[in-house]
């Protein structure tokens, strides 16, 4: 129908898909407030600590940096949820593409920037490699990924112990271990003096770390490549109906296997950001169960990349800023996991009432369209226009049928030869004419 | 009805045997509901998002009658038997059961007004006894709600003497053939009251001798008042057990019949209905260049059963070749063989002499085979996704939907669905709405707009007026017919036989993969047409080993 028409809706669009995650921190806020009552403290005071210490800078640079690998990760699930694999094995896939990058970047010595390019690489082609193997068992011998997966993460994980102890075993004592140390041509620079550009000077030690640039790159491009490339539109068409997919030319196993491998590059680089910005080696400070948490953050942000961008900032700030509830005594900094739990669970929930409105609304408007003035709803007939020869003008039609054809559509509803294109518009058809009457 | 002349189907005449009955069934069911009636439906309407499964249905079954419903596939028999069962709620209209207006929410209902179904799938479980299945959900129990089997036993077996139905309760459901569950899925609706029994297309899982079984206990169920409703789209079947018949076409009654007024063939072609436009239609001849050319095609073979075996045609540019059979012969196969998405096992294809045998699918689309498919929903769109990006599947590769197969180019995707809306009357808000927003006819609008404007060398149109409605129809048929003018050879693949006859300069019929006759649709009747696909053909002047009898270019 007409464009403002259509303006408006897409407005509408938009609130609703705003109101989801806002109702949603709403909600969680409300219900961590009721925890927080019943447990006996007074949630508005630790709300308010919580949020001026949360504003702080130093805190703000935390945030950052807890949210660079949540969003790596989270990218990492989303690319699979695109074409609806469920790739769990993240967890897996970044902690041993860790390791070992962390091992090759400790090795090798090269320039600055080809140094950081072999790690990150290296990273990747380790993730890659591990997501495979389910890949290729799913379109070989049809095993589910989210069994594989779930199965290579165990394996990574005992592998990493493995790895280390073999490896880089010292005699005298078993913790601590971790790998050699990484030269500084192999470090990401902080970011600390561009902020710095605008803000005061960034106290307490604290880092930005210069990953959240890598980061950044790869939300772009995935961006890109999903709603902007032809290999994209292959993934989200086989995500939304695989067959359709296949019938319009995708090579359903070939998308399986390439979808799990981007996916398992991109989580090769979750466990980079601190081993390049921080720790300089893989050691047993490494943070562990990123790869889960990416799932949430992906949930929340609708496989899309600003929302994951957005959703990983709130994991972020929630993480950082929880820490005062317990230094200064409101409240346990575990009720943030209470609230992150309310806002996955209401998110999802409100995201499906949204699509569904949507959906409905986008029917009704159909619904106008194809009904014209004086037609019934279902009539696919333009509306009436007067006389209209009974048969096509087509100039090559002999006598004989044309004389048959009047007699032809007498049975419900059974048009005489309807043009398409070229001709008149398609006219009611008689069955509909009578029932007009 | 019955003086219809059985040789040639003009339109004009078989029309006049659907609409007869149309008139009259529906002066049936207008008459009040009187007692004897045990469920009278009144103008029931029932839609689906983009399709119209029921369209002002009337049936009205008396007490004590085995009423058949018979229909085509998509003629919406299983969704008013739904509804009579309370799986779905219907739209609009009326339902009566023994006179008393009524709408079933749920299954429950249906049961405690004494409705029972036997689904086509049966619903048991395989690891219980036949008595716990036919108790399940309706247990006897004694005091404390111990579960009284004694009663149970009683209970089956009074009903299995009654109605001569045996079992052994005892034994596994596991272990029992498919006649054997299929019993005890009746005497289960049975044991919790049903007087009203709906049988959905019981006969498809038996064998003869079982057949006769389940008519000799349907007959046993009447003779004690029972009634039933059996669906079923053999003909020579539901003439032998049914008291009346009402046929249902494309969501609509057809009518209401006995069977002592009516011959299998006219009972078909009310089913098929004559809603085609006479052969004579056709304005020019197949040019004599051939477009496709399918050499001694095999499909399965090896380890599994043989699907498709030594195919061999050719659709000539200009030429519409109908592909006739019933489901499960192998065109499915066929289709998709042709796509590439299938594998063949023997054989060659080429298209326009190129040997694209070996191609993937990508590669056999942009080379020119366009699509319109069995299924739109499953094969044909993305549902979530906006118009412009559902006219471009299958074509993602090639401009103006994308630069040298990498960049998607959104401006000219929207532009050329415009055009494709605009040309082939799309109804609707914006080429941004969903595609699962619009009709199922305007869906079907959409995919041949796309095949179409994308100037294919070679259509396969797999059941292309499949559920959507009338309106809809003769705009698919008007666009095969401009394209097949305009110099493209199009495969036609149809459960509709007077459209196969109706827009077919060939027709070849499959049958167990094989290609069983290769007829012409200046001569054929949708009758002779029925008995080729069945295989019972027994004309051989008919059928065809020699070069194209009837082929276009003969004339």
């Amino acid at each position: 129908m007409s464009n403002s028409n259509h303006r408006l809706s897409l407005r509408r669009r938009m609130l609703l898909s705003l109101a989801a995650p806002l109702s949603a921190l709403v909600l969680s806020l409300l219900v961590a407030a009721v925890v927080l009552l019943i447990s006996g403290s007074n949630p508005i005071p630790a709300y308010g600590r919580m949020f001026s210490f949360g504003f702080e800078l130093e805190t703000l640079v935390d945030m950052l940096n807890r949210a660079t690998p949540l969003y790596l990760s989270a990218v990492a699930v989303a690319i699979g949820f695109r074409m609806n694999l469920f790739n769990i094995g993240v967890e897996g896939q970044y902690i041993l593409a860790a390791i070992i990058a962390a091992q090759v970047a400790a090795e090798v010595s090269l320039p600055a920037p080809l140094h950081l390019t072999v790690i990150i690489l290296t990273a990747m082609a380790a993730g890659a490699a591990w997501a495979l193997i389910a890949g290729v068992l799913k379109v070989t011998r049809n095993v589910h990924e989210v069994i594989s997966t779930i199965m290579l993460n165990a394996i990574a994980i005992k592998l990493v112990v493995a790895m280390l102890f073999r490896r880089w075993d010292v005699p005298d004592a078993s913790l601590n271990q971790e790998t050699a140390e990484i030269a500084p041509s192999g470090r990401m620079p902080n970011l600390n003096s561009v902020a710095e550009l605008v803000t005061r000077d960034i106290g307490k030690g604290r880092q930005i770390w210069g990953f959240i640039i890598v980061a950044v790159l790869v939300g772009i491009l995935y961006w890109i490549y999903v709603a902007r490339t032809r290999q994209g539109y292959d993934l989200r068409a086989s995500g939304i109906n695989p067959t359709a997919a296949e019938a319009s030319g995708v090579n359903p196993k070939r998308t399986v296997v390439l979808t799990m491998a981007m996916s398992g590059a991109v989580a090769g680089l979750v466990g980079l950001p601190e081993i390049l910005g921080r720790d300089y080696a893989y050691g047993l400070q490494f943070t562990q169960m990123l790869g889960f948490g990416g799932i949430a953050v992906a949930l929340l942000g609708q496989n899309h990349p600003g929302g994951i961008a957005l959703s990983a900032l709130v994991f972020g700030f929630l993480d950082s800023s929880a820490p005062i509830l317990d230094a200064s005594g409101y409240a346990p900094q575990e009720i943030v996991e209470i609230m992150k739990g309310v806002i996955i669970f209401t998110a999802v929930i409100t995201y499906v009432v949204t699509q569904r409105r949507k959906r409905d609304e986008e029917a009704r408007a159909a619904a106008r369209a194809m009904s014209s003035p004086e037609g019934e709803p279902d009539a696919f007939s333009k509306p009436e226009k007067p006389e209209k020869p009974e048969l096509p003008e087509l100039p090559e039609l002999p006598a004989a049928p044309a004389a048959d054809a009047p007699a032809e559509p007498a049975s419900p509803p059974a048009p005489a030869d309807t043009p398409l294109e070229p001709g008149p518009k398609p006219k009611p058809t008689k069955a509909e004419r009578r029932r007009r009457r | 009805m019955s003086d219809k002349a059985p040789s040639k189907p003009s339109g004009a005449n078989t029309a006049d045997v659907a609409e007869a009955p149309t008139a009259a069934g529906a002066t049936e069911a207008a008459g009040a509901a009187a007692a004897a009636e045990a469920i009278v439906l009144r103008e029931i309407t029932k839609r689906f998002p983009g399709v119209l499964a029921n369209d002002r249905v009337n049936l009205r079954v008396e007490t004590g009658e085995i009423h058949a419903v018979c229909g085509e596939n998509g003629a919406g028999k299983s969704t008013l038997m739904k509804i009579l069962y309370g799986m779905l709620p219907y739209d609009e209209g009326e339902m009566f059961v023994d006179g008393v207006k009524t709408l079933f929410r749920s299954p429950k209902e249906a049961i405690a007004a004494g409705i029972g179904m036997v689904h086509q799938h049966f619903m048991l479980a395989d690891n219980l006894t036949v008595l716990e299945n036919i108790i399940l959900g309706e247990e006897p129990t004694k005091r404390a709600g111990w579960l009284d089997f004694d009663d149970a036993r009683e209970r089956i077996s009074a009903l299995g003497e009654a109605y001569g139905l045996e079992v052994d309760l005892d034994e596994p459901v596991g272990e029992l053939g498919i006649g054997e569950r299929q019993r005890v899925e009746i005497i289960k609706a049975l044991f919790r009251g049903a007087k009203v029994l709906i049988l959905d297309e019981p006969t498809s899982v038996l064998v003869p001798h079982e057949v006769e079984e389940l008519f000799r206990n349907m007959r046993e169920m009447r003779s004690r008042g029972g009634t039933i409703i059996f669906i079923d789209h053999k003909l020579e079947e539901v003439l032998e057990i049914a008291d009346r018949i009402t046929v249902l076409r494309a969501g609509r009654t057809v009518g209401t019949v006995s069977p002592a007024e009516v011959t299998t063939r006219q009972l078909a072609e009310m089913m098929v209905g004559s809603e085609l436009p006479a052969p004579g239609t056709k304005k020019t001849e197949p040019s004599s260049a051939v477009s496709l050319r399918v050499e001694g095609l095999n499909v399965g073979g090896e380890d599994e059963r043989l699907l498709l075996e030594d195919v061999s045609f050719e659709v000539r540019k200009g030429e519409i070749l109908g592909i006739a059979g019933v489901e499960g012969n192998g065109q499915q196969e066929l289709v998709e063989a042709l796509l590439g998405m299938r594998p063949k096992t023997k054989g060659r294809v080429l298209l326009e002499e190129a040997d694209i045998s070996n191609w993937p699918v990508r590669a056999r689309r942009e080379a020119g085979i366009g699509y319109i498919p069995e299924d739109r929903h499953r094969r044909g769109l993305l549902l979530p996704s906006p118009l412009w990006e559902n006219t471009m599947l299958g074509y993602q590769g090639l401009p103006p939907f994308s630069w040298k197969s990498f960049w998607l180019t959104l401006t000219g995707a929207r532009k050329k669905t415009a055009e494709c809306v605009n040309a082939f009357d799309v109804r609707t808000p914006s080429i941004e709405v969903a595609a699962h927003a619009l009709s199922g006819g305007n869906q079907q609008k959409l995919i041949i707009g796309r095949e179409m404007t994308m100037n294919p060398r070679l259509l396969i149109a797999a059941h292309p007026t499949r559920g959507i409605d009338v309106g809809a129809q003769v705009a698919v048929w008007e666009a095969l017919r401009v394209a097949r003018e305009g110099g493209l050879a199009v495969l036609l693949v149809s459960a509709d036989l007077d459209e196969l006859i109706g827009l077919s300069d060939r027709l070849l019929v499959l049958y167990r993969g094989l290609i069983a006759a290769e007829l012409s649709p200046q001569n054929v009747s949708p009758r002779e047409l029925g008995a080729h696909m069945t295989g019972v053909a027994d004309a051989p002047a008919d059928r065809l080993a020699a070069p194209p009898q009837n082929a276009g270019s003969a004339r």
